[in-house]
């Protein structure tokens, strides 16, 4: 059978013989970045256009159906002419940050990448620290916000950028403590081994009903940290036009745009990860034959599926919930989410010691 | 009763927020609810008392009922309308005002339907037409009566 895995060992091997070492790692370093890159492009694309096409369905609405059939091409067209806008700097710029902004929130997005399995042993970086390294590496886009809001030299991105790190910076502890909710379950940080813990159940299953808080509470956070509605108070643009990249035009506002999208698949991802057993396919405990059957389904469609059924949930949020204040969303995190996620942190671990989950 | 006050609240915001999300599912899954009109290839269905632009209807001897008695240039608020009159002689040798030309301006036109309410002898009414876009803005500036027409029989 044709996988991911079979097809990535192939390539290793053949360049290992035809080229030797150093060599083979540094085109197989070349050949990962281009396909990451492949990805993301992939990714904001069929993303982007799903997003249009949820979203009009719920506001009762066709959505984009013009270009190509039913719409697809929709947002390749709307790339095009990003690209073939000009880039302004506006005068009053820092010039070196405004630039660099939005290269950075892509480079954080990327770095996230490296430790997610997308398929059965295929993974760029398989670290025994991944969920944590997933954790600390996604915090760096708030520099990125920040640096763009503040080299604008504009009121509404000054404002937009503030928000948007007060808010990554305080949901960032309720969706650390629901991922080390499941941590403590599997005993592991690494995440082939957390997908590994999964393989006779995912955990959203074997953790009864504090795992599903804990993964309510990460979804939420997922939402809050990727700055889409109904925390989108960051670029709420009835308030601050467009919050931090407001004064972003062409290519620099598509990867501000592309970058979004990055991060909710890999919230997402890692949701999958945690909570849905990542690329395990659906098993119930010891049955055998059904087994089986659920593992003729590639690895990578299982992923791929659950992955996208999250991102769904959160467009669904999206497009549901109307945006809340800025003391209502700092209400919720300090008041509701952070003591529910510890107390649910704490029963987890109990449960984990006496062994109660199955 | 802290405790109590706190569950229910986060009890009744899951709620709500369930019920909202149940409720956009529904939309989301049933196909038949979208309303939107497939514009160019459906034509819209509108309402009779939808306003798209005035008009002056003529009969089939190409007769009108304007007297040219100005009233709806002076109800319109913004100056749409411009009336030109002549004097015609009629049949018993009376002079009498009657239209020249019935200037309508449809770019400066806000619908309201003033200069209709305003008209003593129903020469105008809104019709239905949406469709205005035009190449050149010139071609805005219409003239309502139709050439060669002339006022009914009976209308004063
Ligand atoms: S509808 Fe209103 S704006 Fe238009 S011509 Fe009549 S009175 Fe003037
Ligand atoms: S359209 Fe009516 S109000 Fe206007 S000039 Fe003719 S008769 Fe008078």
């Amino acid at each position: 059978m044709i996988s991911l895995e079979s097809l990535n060992r192939a390539l290793q091997h053949w360049l290992q013989s035809t080229l030797g070492d150093p060599w083979a790692y540094l085109v197989m370093c070349v050949l990962v970045g281009l396909a990451a890159i492949t990805l993301f492009a992939v990714l904001g694309l069929a993303l982007v256009y799903m997003e249009r096409k949820v979203a009009a369905l719920m506001q009762i609405r066709m959505g984009p159906n013009r270009v190509g059939p039913k719409g697809i091409f929709q947002t390749s067209a709307d790339t095009l002419k990003l690209v073939m806008k000009e880039g302004l700097t506006p005068d009053g710029a820092d010039k070196f940050l405004f630039n660099f902004a939005p290269f950075l929130v892509m480079i954080a997005a990327m770095l996230v990448l490296a430790p997610i399995a997308f398929a059965r042993n295929f993974q760029i970086w398989d670290l025994n620290i991944g969920v944590l390294y997933v954790a600390a590496v996604s915090s760096i886009a708030v520099i990125g916000i920040l640096m763009a809001g503040w080299s604008s030299n504009n009121k509404y991105s000054l404002l937009g950028a503030m928000r948007s790190a007060a808010q990554i910076v305080s949901y960032e502890l309720s969706a650390g403590l629901a991922i080390l909710s499941i941590v403590v379950l599997a005993g592991s940080l690494r995440i082939s081994d957390i997908i590994a813990s999964q393989a006779d159940g995912w955990w959203i299953i074997k953790g009864h009903v504090p795992a599903l808080i804990a993964f309510v509470i990460f979804l939420i956070a997922v939402t809050a940290e990727t700055n889409r509605a109904p925390f989108d108070l960051a670029e709420a643009e009835s308030e601050l036009t467009a919050g931090f990249h407001t004064e972003y035009s062409g290519m620099k506002f598509a990867l501000f745009f592309l970058a979004e999208y990055i991060n909710i698949f890999i919230g997402c991802a890692i949701g999958a990860t945690l909570f849905f057993g990542g690329w395990m396919p659906f098993h119930i405990g010891h049955w055998e034959a059904f087994n089986r059957v659920m593992d003729y389904i590639p690895s990578s469609l299982w992923f791929l599926g659950k992955t996208l059924f999250l991102i769904f949930l959160i467009m669904w949020f999206r497009w549901t919930f109307p945006r809340l204040r800025v003391d209502q969303l700092l209400n919720l995190e300090w008041k509701y989410l952070l003591p529910i996620s510890m107390i649910n942190l704490l029963f987890i671990t109990l449960m984990a010691i006496l062994g109660w989950h199955l | 009763m802290f405790l109590t006050d706190y569950i229910k609240t986060v009890y009744g915001t899951l709620g709500s927020l369930l019920k909202g999300m149940r409720l956009t599912g529904y939309y989301f899954t049933h196909k038949k609810e979208i309303i939107t009109q497939q514009y160019p290839e459906v034509r819209p269905v509108l309402a009779e008392r939808f306003k798209g632009e005035v008009v002056m209807p003529h009969n089939e001897n190409n007769e009108h009922r304007c007297t040219g008695c100005t009233a709806c240039e002076l109800a319109c608020p913004n100056g749409t309308i411009k009336i030109v009159t002549k004097t015609e002689v009629n049949a018993e040798g009376k002079k009498k005002k009657a239209i020249d030309t019935f200037v309508y301006r449809l770019e400066l036109c806000t619908m309201c339907n003033l200069c209709v309410q305003a008209c003593p002898s129903d020469a105008i009414i809104m019709a239905n037409n949406f469709e205005h876009s035009v190449y050149d803005r010139r071609q805005f500036t219409k003239v309502l009566n139709l050439p060669g027409s002339k006022i009914m029989e009976g209308v004063e």
